[in-house]
């Protein structure tokens, strides 16, 4: 087990699932409900946890480690506060999404998939938006940035940075 | 039901509606390659390698998953099957790491025989090779690694660990590109739920899963003057070697295998069964006690270490009624730096122990932390049927010819109790060969108990009825257990073996396997059991020996000092 903490805190940090769980009966179909209730609830699926929801489902953890996998919206790791997505589309390509996505990963020093060690941003491509006509596109949480340069990326970014 | 008429090139079947595609061309004599197909296990119909061409409306049909229909008229070796075929192999091989010469499968690999008969040569690889993966390999050990860059997705590892073993410890994770058949989290199979037992080694049809070798400590401590090196053969290795030297499945070559290991260099060749003849006189004696004391029944047998880690993960409440006397394996390494050290006054420092096992498990068992009742490791290395087989062939002994040998006596002197401990339902019944006729003198007839699923027989010992019940794959063995757990069941002696049809089965015995095999192999020890002067443990005179000079009684306290060990809760998930 990764957790170090004493009893008292791990059954505190479990008490949110309980409380999950509670609203669900033991069938392997409840796994995916279960799942998105407690990513909304933890940020994201915690390793503890979901060994706590195989046990719960009388599955195995691979097997919940198959279906986390399987779907994009689960998470294994905490995300940022603030959700970068960065179109990769062929528009978006063609009019230098690259150079925006570089820049911002310079900016904040990590990769695309990957999270600031202080948990501000989360940074993921996508493979279109559906903004053509703005290419080059970026997203941060749920606002459109449109017309991106490598330079008004910064601006931008500047906006969310404490 | 009527049957259902079909011609398959051009020749007439015959066969019941329901069946395959596949299994009709079998009756037509035509084997048609196939990947994600394996008999023992449910249908899963992806790799599409098994085409035929339906002349009708030529169409391609996956010939392991589509039923016969009247009037069908397909044909196996069509241009266009083949063409099709030749694709989905050169699919597969498009992203494959293609390390023949460094695989453990090479010569035994299912992908590197289609694509040979198949006629794919280098030029046909190199014109579509693609990216190739490259995520980590488990290599962590003690039983198994993995490396998921040669797997090809055919689930067969995963479907035999759900449906077989009711485990699930591997599965498909990621998508696309990214798909691959993996732990929970990439763990190495020694920290999960996984049982060791292997399984999924003896399904995978290529390199993806293996045993960690130990063939190179063997052979350093062989060449090593200051050892004395020791090796004790399972039971079941006797009826299964004999198949990697084109021997057919089921014959029984005892004398070779002795002769084999004598000429490899081993100082003394024993045979577990000798320590499987004790860990009856051990076990039974534990029974009996416990049926005195009507506590802590079932009576459940600890010889099988992957049923021992399935239970320590899946059933801790239920570990006090494992049975505390150690694996045959386990018995046999503490007597060996113990009993036979004393006996022939060697330093048991420099005894090397070499156990060779139908068996992933062992390799597992031996690192067990409490197992270890001499001053140093116990087992120092466990070979498998395949590695032993590998060293022969490495030196060149020419196995047919080898004259038989026979055990060293000491511990190597056996009983037809102890041969069937290598196939399902052995144990139960040299358990009670012994236990009945200790209590009331007369001699057990036998009691026949068959070999799938879950079997149950009643014995009458002074008018006491003794329920038995047999068990192997673990997924069978759930449903005693659930029973056990909710006080619903009234057996006494439960023996459970991992693998389907017990050791014979196991996760290190020749390749390719399927329930045949294990059937033929399972029925020649029951057939050397029969033919066996001694058939009873406790009449073994070597283990009467052992007795008299060294342990004294069974269940004393040399004996626990030894011979029995103890389990611990893990993790379920
Ligand atoms: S060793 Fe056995 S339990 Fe473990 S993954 Fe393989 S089949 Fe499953
Ligand atoms: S590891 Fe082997 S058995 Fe499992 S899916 Fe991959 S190729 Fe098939
Ligand atoms: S049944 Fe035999 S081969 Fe299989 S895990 Fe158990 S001991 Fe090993
Ligand atoms: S063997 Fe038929 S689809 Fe794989």
């Amino acid at each position: 087990m990764v957790c170090n903490c004493t009893y008292e805190e791990s059954t505190k940090y479990l008490e949110p699932l309980q409380e999950i769980l509670k609203n669900y009966q033991t069938i392997e179909k409840n796994l995916v409900p279960i799942l998105q209730d407690v990513q909304d609830e933890y940020g994201y699926l915690p390793r503890d946890i979901l060994s706590e929801i195989a046990t719960y489902l009388d599955l195995s953890l691979s097997q919940v480690f198959g279906v986390v996998t399987f779907y994009s919206q689960f998470h294994l790791k905490p995300r940022g506060e603030n959700i970068i997505r960065v179109c990769t589309g062929t528009a978006c390509h063609v009019r230098g999404g690259s150079e925006v996505l570089e820049q911002i990963q310079e900016e904040l020093n990590i990769k695309n998939g990957q999270t600031t060690d202080d948990l501000s941003f989360t940074l993921e491509t996508v493979a279109c938006i559906g903004a053509c006509g703005l290419a080059p596109v970026i997203m941060i949480n749920d606002e459109t940035y449109g017309r991106m340069t490598a330079e008004k990326v910064l601006d931008v970014l500047g906006e969310y940075i404490e | 039901m009527d049957k259902i008429n079909l011609t398959i090139d051009n020749k007439d079947i015959k066969v019941p509606p329901g069946t395959t595609l596949l299994k009709a061309a079998e009756k037509a004599g035509i084997d048609v390659p196939s990947l994600c197909y394996h008999p023992d296990l449910t249908i899963h119909g992806a790799c599409r390698v098994c085409v035929i061409e339906n002349l009708k409306d030529n169409s391609l049909l996956a010939s392991c998953v589509t039923p016969v229909q009247n009037g069908m008229e397909l044909s196996t070796r069509s241009m266009k099957a083949r063409k099709a075929r030749r694709r989905n192999v050169k699919l597969l091989l498009a992203n494959h790491p293609n390390d023949c010469l460094g695989c453990d499968r090479n010569g035994s690999c299912e992908l590197q025989d289609i694509t040979h008969n198949l006629g794919i040569c280098r030029e046909d690889i190199e014109e579509i090779q693609g990216e190739v993966r490259k995520v980590p390999r488990d290599q962590v050990g003690p039983a198994l690694k993995r490396d998921p860059n040669k797997c090809i997705l055919c689930g067969r590892c995963v479907r035999v660990c759900e449906e077989v073993q009711g485990v699930s410890a591997l599965q498909f994770s990621n998508r696309g590109f990214d798909s691959i058949v993996t732990t929970a989290f990439d763990l190495p199979q020694s920290e999960i739920n996984c049982a060791n037992c292997g399984q999924c080694a003896t399904v995978c049809p290529v390199g993806a899963i293996t045993e960690v070798s130990e063939i190179k400590n063997v052979w350093e401590a062989l060449e090593d003057d200051n050892l004395h090196v020791v090796c004790q053969t399972a039971p079941s290795i006797q009826a299964t070697i004999g198949e990697e030297f084109g021997y057919k499945a089921g014959t029984v070559v005892t004398g070779k295998l002795i002769a084999a290991l004598d000429k490899l260099g081993f100082d003394r060749v024993f045979s577990t069964e000798f320590t499987a003849d004790l860990t009856i006189m051990e076990e039974g004696a534990e029974f009996l006690q416990r049926i005195t004391k009507n506590e802590n029944l079932p009576h459940i047998t600890s010889c099988c270490p992957g049923w021992v880690k399935y239970a320590e993960h899946n059933y801790p409440e239920l570990l006090n009624h494992l049975s505390s006397a150690k694996s045959p394996q386990q018995m046999f390494s503490a007597l060996s730096k113990t009993y036979y050290a004393e006996k022939e006054g060697l330093d048991p420092e420099k005894i090397y122990t070499v156990s060779i096992m139908p068996c992933t498990a062992k390799k597992f068992e031996k690192e067990r932390e409490e197992i270890n009742a001499s001053q140093s490791k116990d087992t120092d290395a466990v070979l498998t049927t395949r590695e032993l087989a590998r060293m022969i062939k490495e030196v060149g002994i020419k196995f047919e010819m080898l004259e038989d040998k026979e055990y060293d006596i000491l511990m190597g002197k056996h009983t037809g109790a102890g041969t069937i401990f290598g196939t399902t339902g052995g144990v139960a019944e040299a358990a009670v060969r012994t236990v009945k006729e200790k209590l009331t003198g007369e001699p057990l007839n036998r009691l026949d108990l068959g070999f799938k699923g879950i079997n149950k027989a009643e014995v009458v010992i002074n008018d006491k009825i003794i329920r038995v019940a047999i068990v192997n794959g673990l997924k069978n063995a759930e449903k005693i257990l659930k029973e056990v757990k909710k006080g619903q069941s009234n057996y006494d002696f439960v023996e459970i073996m991992a693998c389907p049809h017990g050791c014979v089965g196991g996760g290190g015995q020749p390749l390719p396997v399927d329930e045949k095999t294990k059937e033929l192999r399972g029925n020649s020890l029951s057939h050397t059991d029969r033919q066996s002067v001694v058939r009873r443990s406790h009449k073994n005179p070597m283990i009467e020996k052992l007795y008299s000079e060294y342990l004294k009684e069974p269940n004393g306290s040399k004996s626990h000092q030894l011979l029995h060990t103890s389990y611990k809760k893990r993790a379920k998930n």
